[in-house]
């Protein structure tokens, strides 16, 4: 019985790493930190600045952002508040009609509130924000390696500036042949550095993470403390019990 | 003291609140030898209780509306004061009432607590499962991201799978031709409804384990052995020695449950699934739809059958009956024996067979099928029936070990 058990679990390990499949792309580490509020405060700024214009971040008020970044209300309305009727407790919601963008671009424009929560983190995005690369076959000109035929231009080009993706030519076990991607290579210099750039999308990638769950800091702090009372109440628990037991033979 | 005992006497003079204390608590006579699996039963009411508590708190902001459901979430993450808290630990609780429910079912498999006299206890928790199932099934769509959506839309999509009145009896379950509004509607209005039938039937569970009294580890009834009081020899009062105990149980529990509350609320893609994140989109089917982890040991099952006669409906069948086959148990079991402690060689491997079993089809549930794995979910799915079909053999011709007289610790 228990080959049995072997053979079967044997039988089941090489069928998990076929069903393993996932992006083709590697993704690259973001390593963002929720807590360097200076990171949050740069990432709000090329959030307003680059995203906004068409993405929305609707489950986000202002005055949230006032608070995890360590701004005040006034800092926040004077760098990220563009309209005059918007308050501190308004949404995020981008100045773009949504039918126009649909229009434009061929696809909604999707909020980007909980894009780190659909991605499972901010590899995704971060790796996302350094994949763009020239694809004449485009209309934007451009193309994505994490989000293949992806309808959003690349929006930082004057940041970034421009690269192209070298890609091999892979045969696998059927005889189909891939295009496996290889690497990167700049072609146009942007503003930044590479170096610069990568800085910028980790920010912006910190950004979308707190976005995406604004209370996770908040409830690790908390549960340090819940965690650290339960431990103590166990342990008395335990003994209140063994008291009470100690004559039950 | 004496105002005390006048107040109690009137209460008890118009409502047996001392008999009823006596009866179930004081003067219950549990056996004096559960272990580490006695704790299941009293965790899994303190689950129900959290989700009924914070269900209710979540119901006050939560907006039953295909339109607004999505963002009312989302409001109730960031902007209701704590709200945050409540709806994580309502959403790891639906996965932890799973959990603790699995354990104590298995308890019951390991130490026969389903065999006579307590068939009907058996029956009970079984159909408790089954409300279970559907209150987790129609809060699932409340979210109303897109695994809300498509997942029902799958599951909903399988009674149209009945032969003649199938297409029929899925329109009426949605309420309309795809998963709408209007289903959402009602999901909402079952899925408040259902915790308090459940309720209700705990309550029928616990009655008929105070009947019948609580079996133990050994398997041997304590009932059997009393002394000259009437009392069982191997019995302890339910209060106060299992109350101090399940409290060290409770915060066993919690130590876990909150640690997943506060630091993996989404517990790697598992109580909360990623692509939930996104709002339901009619137009927009997800790459994979996979239910949520304490359904997918089914839903292996209903993949690996074949559709025959170009309907889906044998696989539906097997699902189902995956589950009715429960209720059979106390008369398939032909063991003299009631306890693992004492039975032979052939429950034992067969009771472990049935457990990798039951977390593999979890796991093959949970991919997108491919031929070798919907292979595998065939070959585990007649395991999970041949573990209970075959019992009346098995059970039988196996070598059992004598059962003591009297429990021993």
């Amino acid at each position: 019985m228990k080959k049995l058990i072997a053979i079967v679990l044997l039988s089941v390990l090489p069928a998990l790493g076929m069903a393993a499949g996932g992006p083709s792309v590697p993704l690259l580490e973001a390593n963002n930190d929720l807590s360097d509020q200076e990171s949050l405060q740069r990432g709000a700024k090329y959030f307003v600045n680059y995203c906004m214009g068409c993405h929305s971040a609707q489950y986000i008020r202002y005055e949230k952002v006032a608070e995890a970044a360590g701004l005040t209300e006034q800092e926040v309305k004077d760098n990220f508040m563009f309209t005059e009727t918007k308050k501190i407790g308004s949404q995020m919601i981008s100045s773009m009609d949504p039918d126009d963008a649909a229009r434009w671009f061929g696809t909604a424009v999707p909020d980007l509130t909980l894009t780190a929560r659909i991605r499972h983190s901010g590899d995704w995005i971060y790796t996302y924000l350094k994949s763009f690369y020239l694809d004449d076959s485009k209309p934007s000109g451009v193309n994505n390696t994490v989000f293949p035929d992806v309808g959003m231009p690349h929006v930082l080009v004057e940041l970034q500036g421009l690269q192209k993706a070298n890609f091999k030519v892979e045969t696998d076990a059927d005889g189909n042949e891939h295009k496996v991607f290889e690497s990167f290579e700049q072609v146009k210099a942007g503003s930044m550095s590479p170096e610069e750039y990568d800085a910028m999308a980790r920010d912006l990638t910190n950004f979308m993470v707190w976005a995406s769950e604004p209370m996770k800091l908040e409830r690790q702090r908390l549960g340090m403390w819940v965690i650290g009372f339960l431990v103590i109440l166990f342990v008395l628990a335990y003994m209140l019990k063994k008291e009470y037991w100690k004559d039950i033979h | 003291m004496s105002e005390k005992q006048t107040f109690l006497g009137w209460i008890d003079d118009r409502f047996p609140l001392t008999k009823v204390w006596n009866e179930h608590l004081a003067q219950y006579y549990a056996p004096k030898n559960f272990n580490f699996w006695y704790f299941f039963g009293s965790l899994a009411l303190l689950v129900l209780v959290n989700q009924i508590v914070t269900g209710i708190w979540l119901a006050m902001n939560y907006k039953p509306d295909a339109g607004l459901a999505f963002a009312s979430v989302e409001y109730i993450m960031r902007d209701v004061d704590w709200g945050w808290l409540l709806r994580y630990l309502h959403s790891t609780g639906a996965s932890a009432f799973f959990a603790v429910i699995y354990l104590h079912m298995f308890r019951g498999l390991m130490y026969g607590s389903y065999r006579k006299p307590r068939e009907l206890l058996w029956i009970i928790g079984v159909i408790i499962y089954l409300a279970m199932m559907a209150t987790a099934f129609m809060g699932y769509l409340l979210p109303w991201g897109q695994m809300s959506f498509w997942g029902a839309q799958v599951i909903v999509n399988l009674f149209a799978a009945v032969p003649f009145v199938g297409e029929e009896l899925s329109i009426w379950i949605r309420g309309d031709y795809v998963i709408s509004d209007a289903t959402l509607n009602r999901f909402f209005a079952f899925h408040f409804l259902l915790p308090f039938v459940l309720v209700g039937l705990v309550f029928l569970h616990i009655v008929a384990l105070h009947k019948v009294g609580s079996n133990n580890p050994d398997g041997v009834e304590i009932k059997k052995n009393k002394d000259e009081n009437g009392i069982p020899k191997d019995g302890i009062p339910f209060h106060p020695y299992y109350t101090v105990k399940d409290i060290v149980g409770v915060v066993g529990f919690l130590i876990i449950f909150l640690g997943v509350v506060f630091f993996a609320p989404d517990f790697f893609g598992l109580f909360l699934e990623a692509p939930n994140f996104e709002p339901a989109n009619p137009l927009k089917t997800p790459d994979h739809i996979a239910p949520v982890w304490y359904f997918t040991p089914f839903y292996a099952m209903l993949r690996a059958v074949p559709p025959m006669f170009g309907s889906q409906f044998p696989g539906v069948v097997v699902m189902f009956a995956a589950i009715i086959v429960m209720f059979f148990l106390p008369w398939l079991d032909k063991s003299p024996v009631k306890s693992i402690r004492y039975k032979g060689p052939i429950f034992k491997a067969a009771l472990a067979l049935f457990a990798v079993t039951f977390v593999v089809l979890a796991y093959l549930g949970l991919k997108p099928a491919s031929p070798i794995l919907t292979l595998l979910a065939q070959i585990f799915t007649a395991l999970y029936f041949a573990f209970f079909l075959l019992m009346p053999w098995y059970s039988k011709m196996d070598k059992t070990k004598p059962e003591p007289e009297r429990v021993t610790g």
